[in-house]
């Protein structure tokens, strides 16, 4: 792809001083802004939980370095590599996982529809807002430090229910326009014992296209993988045990840490 | 307040830490009585457990008084005379509906570990590594206990605190080896290991029918308890041939049921460098099997090998072959405590076990170091050190 060498101007660029300068602070498209951001908080997060090894510290590194990549819109790699991303498109990638809850489908379903309930195990949302029967608001919020949840950046879309059929499944999509683009679907059916439900969720986002954007994809989707497994974890561990456990804040004879 | 923290390999240290608060509406705060060491924890002392941090606050058996409850903590109230069941569950799940409680699907804080090195996780128990939840442990002042309801069982009037502690893990765990053992009536069962768990698998084997019970370990002392306390007949491995003796002690036949009650040795020196790696969990150090291969080799043809001692990772040389020729029965797993505590509080308060023999040394939370070390090296004839923080 020739745009994916440019050098900081886009392919319709005028050649505006303004729009350069501009250009010269986020070479990084919005997509893969909001891929750095989650990408990022799902690497500090693994690796902050396993702080103390040496893989941990080097994923809240490569973390850490995501995450600032997705704040700030400027990748010093892509500088490096002088690729801009910020202006090209490509297919997207998704992830897929499934887990069972010993509950009645109906309930289930309910919950997860509910789209209220979404921040309560979704980790990066920080609130859906159900604007109409269809449609709803959606705020991310980025963590800086995941111990202390202090908020660096927020981001917000739209997004509309597109397909729903009770207890059986959910399909949305982010409205055209739309800062990220991203879509989900949910799928629910009962255990082969008939004790339980199957949730089969299916979660798409669409990185910029070049080889900057497909390698991004490429090298975040593990770590998406283990944020929606673990989002999904959280959505069974509430509706199984009420609660999700946690440790953060018992005691421990560490002095600079309180888990 | 002061709590017992794991430090590095046979080193623990007694220090200030921050009390624990309510984190969670199932939880509650109990402040401990007593909190006994357990043979499970020389595997973390040795070592074997990767999954430890330097500072972690362990110990899991335990007994006390609910000082605090969560919102959604109904069953239980301020004061209530407590023994807390070393394994977490939360109530809800499959595996908790089958009474397979330390199965549980969500009660492990940090499910990541024994994901990836068993597949699926396991549930959480207290102080007993980050792979099985990183829960802050018993041997503190005061200890925060997760689905509290799930976790603690009122004591019964008359049944004294060191009556009930090993109800919370010894006497639950010892049962279920000889539960998963399938005891039948009048069957000649052997335990390995005559520790707290192993006296106790003994106790319950007789409950559960046994004909004759057979103790098998090196320390003269503990046989003795084996002998006098649970009635049963010993074999020191230092002094014979264990496989020929219960040979000659059964006709040739062999012993119908076998129980492990050692897991991978603890006894050995620790290795050198922990790897605390998630993915390298299990492939760490192979446990070494020794009493599980003897017990597969002494079974007769079609008998019972039920194992409660703890293994962490892969066995070396099993003896698959005599297994599988001599139609054996494997049952194993960490403790179901939940499903047996109720009764066995009722046993306990009825007089027919009293497993309070089982506390040899009262100790200050102070005394870590020296409890364990007591323990460990079997000084003393030290059956288990006991903390209690309030005296
Ligand atoms: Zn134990
Ligand atoms: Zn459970």
């Amino acid at each position: 792809m020739a745009n994916t060498t440019k050098t900081f101007a886009p392919p319709d660029s005028k050649g505006e001083e303004k729009n350069e300068s501009t250009k010269h602070f986020t070479n990084v498209g919005t997509t893969g802004r909001l891929l750095s951001l989650l990408g990022g908080a799902a690497l500090v997060y693994n690796g902050w939980n396993k702080k103390a090894s040496v893989l941990g510290k080097s994923l809240t590194t490569v973390g850490t370095y995501l995450m600032l990549r997705g704040i700030s819109g400027f990748c010093p790699v892509n500088k490096v590599l002088q690729i801009d991303t910020a202006h090209a498109d490509t297919e997207g990638f998704e992830v897929t996982t499934s887990v069972t809850i010993s509950k009645p489908r109906d309930e289930v379903y309910q919950f997860w529809r509910k789209l209220e309930n979404l921040p309560k195990f979704m980790t990066y949302l920080e609130e859906v807002r159900q604007t109409d029967g269809k449609r709803s608001h959606w705020v991310a919020k980025v963590p800086r430090n995941v111990t202390t949840k202090e908020k660096l950046a927020t981001i917000a879309w739209d997004a509309q229910i597109e397909q729903e059929e009770e207890n059986s499944h959910i399909t949305w999509r982010s409205l055209p326009g739309s800062e990220v683009e991203n879509s989900g679907e949910v799928h629910f059916t009962d255990t082969l014992n008939s004790r339980g439900t199957v949730v089969r969720a299916t979660l798409s986002y669409h990185p910029p296209l070049g080889i900057a954007g497909q390698l991004a994809a490429k090298l975040l989707n593990p770590a998406f993988k283990e944020l929606v497994k673990q989002d999904v974890r959280r959505f069974k561990r509430i509706l199984e045990a009420v609660e999700i456990p946690t440790i953060i804040g018992q005691p421990s004879g560490r002095k600079d840490e309180k888990y | 307040m002061k709590a017992i923290c794991w430090e590095g390999i046979n080193k623990v240290s007694t220090e200030r830490v921050p009390d624990p608060s309510i984190l969670n509406p199932r939880d509650a705060i109990v402040r401990v009585f007593l909190s006994s060491v357990c043979g499970s924890d020389l595997h973390l002392l040795g070592g074997y457990i990767p999954a430890m941090r330097a500072g972690d606050i362990i110990g899991h058996e335990f007994m006390g008084e609910i000082v605090e409850v969560g919102p959604e903590v109904k069953k239980l109230k301020k004061g209530d005379r407590v023994v807390v069941c070393s394994v977490l569950s939360c109530g809800g799940c499959e595996f908790c509906q089958r009474e397979e409680y330390s199965l549980c699907d969500n009660s492990n804080a940090e499910p990541e570990w024994t994901e990836k090195a068993y597949g699926y996780p396991v549930a959480g128990i207290f102080g007993y590594s980050h792979a099985l939840g990183g829960y802050a442990g018993s041997h503190a002042e005061y200890t925060r206990i997760p689905f509290a309801e799930n976790t603690c069982f009122k004591v019964p009037d008359g049944v004294s605190n060191e009556s009930a502690l090993f109800t919370s893990d010894a006497f639950p765990t010892g049962y279920m080896a000889a539960d998963f053992a399938g005891i039948e009536p009048g069957d000649t069962v052997v335990v390995w290991g005559a520790g707290g768990v192993g006296l106790m698998a003994m106790h319950s084997a007789w409950l559960l029918g046994a004909g004759r019970v057979i103790a098998i370990d090196q320390y003269p002392y503990r046989l003795e308890q084996a002998r006098v306390r649970a009635n049963a007949e010993t074999l020191n491995f230092k002094e014979v041939d264990v496989l020929q003796a219960l040979k000659d002690m059964t006709g040739g036949r062999g012993p119908d049921r076998c129980i492990d009650c050692v897991g991978m040795e603890a006894n050995s020196t620790g290795i050198e460098k922990i790897y605390d790696y998630a993915k390298q969990y299990a492939r760490l150090q192979n446990d070494r099997p020794a009493v599980l291969r003897q017990a597969i080799m002494a079974c007769r043809k079609g008998g019972t090998v039920s194992i409660i001692g703890v293994y962490g990772g892969f066995v070396d040389k099993f003896p698959m072959g005599a297994a599988m020729n001599k139609g054996l029965t494997f049952r194993m797993g960490q403790q179901f405590g939940q499903r047996y505590i109720p009764k066995l509080l009722d046993i306990v308060a009825k007089g027919e076990v009293d497993p309070a023999y089982l506390l040899t040394h009262k100790l200050s939370l102070d005394m870590g170091q020296e409890g364990y070390m007591m323990f460990k090296d079997k000084t003393n004839n030290n059956m288990r050190s006991v903390f209690a923080p309030a005296g």
